[in-house]
C-alpha cells in the first residue's frame, strides 16, 4: 500500500516539476494553477504513504536513509504549500518542488524495507527531537529558494534586464519577507532540536555532546544561521547579504543531513 | 445599404485643428438632428473625444454620403471645406467597419491599447440612442464593435502593461519595494515628469511626499499640492533616509547625490532598499549610485527601455487583435447583406410560394373524382392570390428603397415571416450584451 502512495507521490511531484519550470518560462497563469494543484495532490499521497509506513513499522518513519529523505521531502512540500498560501509565491515552487522531488528520487534508491528499531531510537525524544530538526530543515529550504530568486532578481535590476522573467518573480521586498519568516521560525525549532538531542544523548549515550560529526555539522549550521539572525536584527542586514549566507548555510545543512549520515562514521549515521 | 465613416484624428489633424472641429458633449441633440436631416443621410452617431472626431453614418449613396458629411462638420463649426479637407479621411463599407472595429478596440489609439476610447465611444452612442438618431444598423454595428473590443481585451494582452514612463516607474517599485503604502516619495526640483511621476505613486498607495528645491517656497507650494512636507534643499541629507523613492529633476549642472552619500543613507535605513529615479539632464545621481547595496538607480532612459519594449510586446499582441477583427468582420457584413431589398423580396416570395405548394398538394392528393382541368385552375388561382398579395408588399419595399426606412421594413419583414436566420442572430446579439 505504501507503495502505491509513495510513486504516486513520485509521479505527482515530478509533474508538479514541469508545471512549475513551463510556469517559469512561459507565460500562463493556468500552469501555476494547475501546479498548485498537482503538488498539493502530490502532499496528500505523501502524508498517506507516510502515515501509511507508521502504521505499519509502530515508529515514527524517519529510522533511516529512505524514510528520513522521504520526510525531509514530505516537511518541504508542507512548508512550500503554507507559504505558497501566504505570500502568493506559486513561482517559488519551481525553485523548492524540484529539490523535494530529488529527494524523494534519492530516498527510493535505498532499501525501503521496515527494520526493526535500533534500540537507542526507542525513546519519545525521538519524536520532539526529529520533528524539530525537520521542519527546521523544511523552513531553511524555503529560505534557500527565495535567497536564490532574490539573487537573480537583484541581478536583473543591477543589469537592467528587465524582461518576462523578472516581471513573473516576486519583489525583493517579498523575497525578503520571506526570508526573515523562514529564519524566525527555523532557527528556533533548529536550537530545540539540538537541545533536545542533547537531553536525549545524555539519556541514551551518558554524555550530553560527543562532538560526533553530525552534532559538529548542525553547530555549524547553527552558527551561520544563528549569525544571520543577528545581524538582520543588529544591522538590519538583508537583501544579498542575508541572500548569500542563507545559500551557505542551506549547502551546509545538507551537507549535515546527507554527508554526515553518508560518509562520516558516527552515533547518528543511520543508514 | 452602406455604412460610411467621416473624420479626423490624432494621425491626420494637430490638436489645433481637432479641437476646431470637437462637438461638446453635452450639447449633441442639435448636431444628431442636423446630421440626420442630411439628404441622404439615413442614421448617424457622432463621435469626439480629444484624439478624434468622428461620424457614423448609413447612406444608400456612398459618394454623396460622405461629401455632405465633410460640408456638414466644415458648416457646423464655421470653417472653409478647403482647410478641413486635407485632414479628413472617408471609408465606407467593408472598411468603414474595420475602421470602427479597430477604434473600438483601441487599435487607432495614441497609446495603443489604452481603455478610455471604448468607453467614449459607448457615451457618444448613448446620445445617439437617447435622441434617435441611430437605427436599427448603427445600433447592431456598434453594439458589435462593443463586443469585439471586449473580445480584443480579453483575448489578447494589448492593456496589460505599462506604456507611460510614470506609470512604469510605479510598477518596478512594486518590483523592488513590494506595497507601497508605507513608502516615501521624496521629490527633488521640480519638473512635469516629476510631478507627474509623484502623483501616480501616491495614486498607487504612497504614504506620503517630501518636497525639496532650492527655491524654498517652491518647495512649499508643491508640497501642499501633494498634501506633503517641504524640505530645505540644504537639509536634504538629514531627510533622505526617510525616503524609499527618490525623484531627481533639478537643474543642477553636476550630480547632487554620489555613492558615498547614497551608502550612507542606506546604513542609516538599516539597508532597506531605496528606489532612485533620475529624471535630470545632465544627471542628478551619480551612475555609481547603483552600485551601492540596496540602491536601485534608474534613470529615464531605462524607463523609456521599459516603455518601449512593453509597446513591442503591444504591437505583437495587436496583430493577434487584427486577426480578430477580420473574423467579425465577415459575420457583420454578411447580416448587413440581409438587410438589401431584392433578397428580401425574393425570399418572401419564396416563403410564400413554399405554403402555397404545400397546400395544393394536400388539397388534390385528398381529392378523389378531381375533374381534368381542376388542377390547372387551382394553380392558377393560388398563383394569382399569391402575386396579389405580394404586390404591394413589394411595391412599397421597392419605393422604400429609393428613400430611406427600407432597413426597418426589411428588417421587420425578416422577422415576421421568420425568412432566415436573423432572430437568432438578434438572440445572440442579447447574450453578448
Amino acid at each position: 500500500m505504501s507503495h502505491i502512495f509513495f510513486y504516486l507521490t513520485f509521479a505527482l511531484y515530478g509533474c508538479a516539476t514541469a508545471a512549475y519550470l513551463v510556469f517559469l518560462l512561459r507565460s500562463s497563469s493556468q500552469v501555476g494553477v494547475w501546479a498548485d494543484r498537482l503538488v498539493m495532490a502530490g502532499f496528500a499521497t505523501h502524508l498517506l504513504s507516510t502515515i501509511h509506513r507508521f502504521s505499519s513499522s509502530g515508529h515514527l518513519p524517519i529510522t533511516n536513509m529512505h524514510e528520513s529523505l522521504s520526510f525531509f521531502a514530505l516537511s518541504i512540500v508542507g512548508a512550500f504549500i503554507l507559504f505558497e498560501r501566504k505570500y502568493k509565491v506559486t513561482i517559488l515552487g519551481a525553485f523548492v518542488i524540484p529539490i523535494a522531488l530529488l529527494l524523494v528520487i534519492s530516498s527510493s534508491a535505498f532499501p525501503s524495507a521496515i527494520r526493526e528499531l535500533n534500540p537507542a531510537l526507542k525513546s519519545n525524544w525521538l519524536w520532539v527531537h526529529t520533528i524539530m530538526a525537520f521542519v527546521s530543515y523544511a523552513m531553511f529550504t524555503i529560505a534557500f529558494g527565495a535567497a536564490v530568486i532574490y539573487l537573480i532578481q537583484q541581478h536583473f535590476l543591477k543589469k537592467k534586464r528587465l524582461g518576462a522573467l523578472f516581471q513573473k518573480l516576486p519583489s525583493l521586498n517579498t523575497l525578503d519577507d520571506i526570508n526573515y519568516r523562514c529564519l524566525t521560525i527555523g532557527f528556533p525549532l533548529l536550537t530545540v532540536a539540538i537541545i533536545t538531542g542533547a537531553i536525549w544523548a545524555e539519556k541514551a549515550w551518558g554524555t550530553y555532546w560527543s562532538w560526533d560529526p553530525k552534532e559538529t555539522w548542525s553547530l555549524i549550521t547553527w552558527f551561520i544561521f544563528a549569525a544571520l539572525l543577528h545581524s538582520r536584527l543588529t544591522t538590519g542586514w538583508r537583501g544579498k547579504r542575508a541572500s548569500l549566507l542563507t545559500i551557505a548555510g542551506f549547502l551546509v545543512m545538507l551537507f549535515t543531513f546527507i554527508g554526515v549520515n553518508l560518509w562520516l562514521p558516527g552515533l547518528h549515521a543511520y543508514k | 445599404m452602406n455604412i460610411i465613416v467621416v473624420g479626423l484624428s490624432h494621425r491626420t489633424a494637430t490638436v489645433e485643428i481637432r479641437e476646431k472641429v470637437a462637438f461638446s458633449p453635452n450639447q449633441m441633440q442639435k448636431p444628431l438632428a442636423e446630421l440626420t436631416a442630411l439628404d441622404g443621410i439615413i442614421e448617424g452617431v457622432i463621435v469626439s473625444t480629444c484624439n478624434r472626431v468622428e461620424i457614423y453614418a448609413t447612406t444608400r449613396d456612398i459618394a454623396g454620403g460622405i461629401a455632405r458629411i465633410k460640408r456638414f462638420l466644415a458648416d457646423y463649426h464655421r470653417l472653409a471645406l478647403e482647410s478641413l479637407e486635407p485632414h479628413l479621411y472617408a471609408y465606407h463599407s467593408e472598411a468603414a467597419i474595420r475602421h470602427v472595429f479597430r477604434v473600438a478596440s483601441s487599435l487607432d489609439s495614441m497609446v495603443v491599447g489604452e481603455p478610455q476610447i471604448l468607453g467614449q465611444i459607448k457615451t457618444s452612442y448613448g446620445y445617439a440612442a437617447e435622441y434617435k438618431s441611430s437605427g436599427i444598423i448603427l445600433n447592431r454595428f456598434l453594439h458589435k464593435a462593443f463586443s469585439v473590443a471586449k473580445r480584443v481585451r480579453t483575448e489578447t494582452k494589448i492593456a496589460s502593461s505599462a506604456v507611460s514612463v510614470a506609470f512604469a516607474a510605479v510598477e518596478l517599485a512594486k518590483k523592488i519595494l513590494g506595497d507601497l503604502s508605507d513608502k516615501t516619495v521624496m521629490l527633488i526640483g521640480a519638473g512635469e515628469m516629476c510631478e507627474l511621476a509623484a502623483k501616480h505613486f501616491l495614486n498607487s498607495g504612497a504614504r506620503g511626499v517630501m518636497v525639496t528645491n532650492r527655491t524654498f517656497g517652491r518647495a512649499e507650494k508643491l508640497a501642499e499640492e501633494f498634501g506633503g512636507e517641504a524640505i530645505r534643499f540644504e537639509e536634504l541629507f538629514e531627510h533622505l533616509h526617510r525616503a524609499d523613492i527618490v525623484l531627481s529633476s533639478t537643474g543642477a549642472p553636476h550630480c547632487i547625490i554620489g555613492p558615498r552619500d547614497a551608502e550612507e543613507v542606506v546604513r542609516k535605513r538599516r539597508f532597506k532598499p531605496m528606489f532612485f529615479i533620475d529624471i535630470a539632464v545632465p544627471r542628478d545621481i551619480d551612475p555609481k549610485v547603483d552600485d551601492v547595496e540596496n540602491a536601485y538607480l534608474f534613470t529615464v532612459d531605462h524607463l523609456q527601455e521599459i516603455v518601449q519594449a512593453n509597446l513591442a510586446q503591444r504591437s505583437l499582441e495587436a496583430e493577434k487583435a487584427e486577426e480578430i477583427i477580420n473574423q467579425e468582420i465577415g459575420q457583420f457584413h454578411k447580416w448587413l447583406s440581409t438587410l438589401e431589398v431584392t433578397p428580401t423580396i425574393v425570399a418572401l416570395r419564396g416563403r410564400f410560394d413554399e405554403i402555397r405548394k404545400a397546400e395544393l398538394e394536400k388539397t388534390i392528393s385528398g381529392w378523389k373524382d378531381l375533374p381534368t382541368d381542376a388542377e390547372k385552375k387551382l394553380e392558377a388561382l393560388t398563383m394569382a392570390m399569391m402575386n396579389k398579395l405580394l404586390h404591394a408588399p413589394t411595391a412599397v419595399l421597392k419605393t422604400a428603397g429609393q428613400g430611406g426606412r427600407v432597413d426597418l421594413y426589411v428588417d421587420a419583414l425578416r422577422q415576421l415571416f421568420e425568412l432566415e436566420s436573423l432572430q437568432q442572430d438578434e438572440q445572440e446579439l442579447e447574450l453578448e450584451e
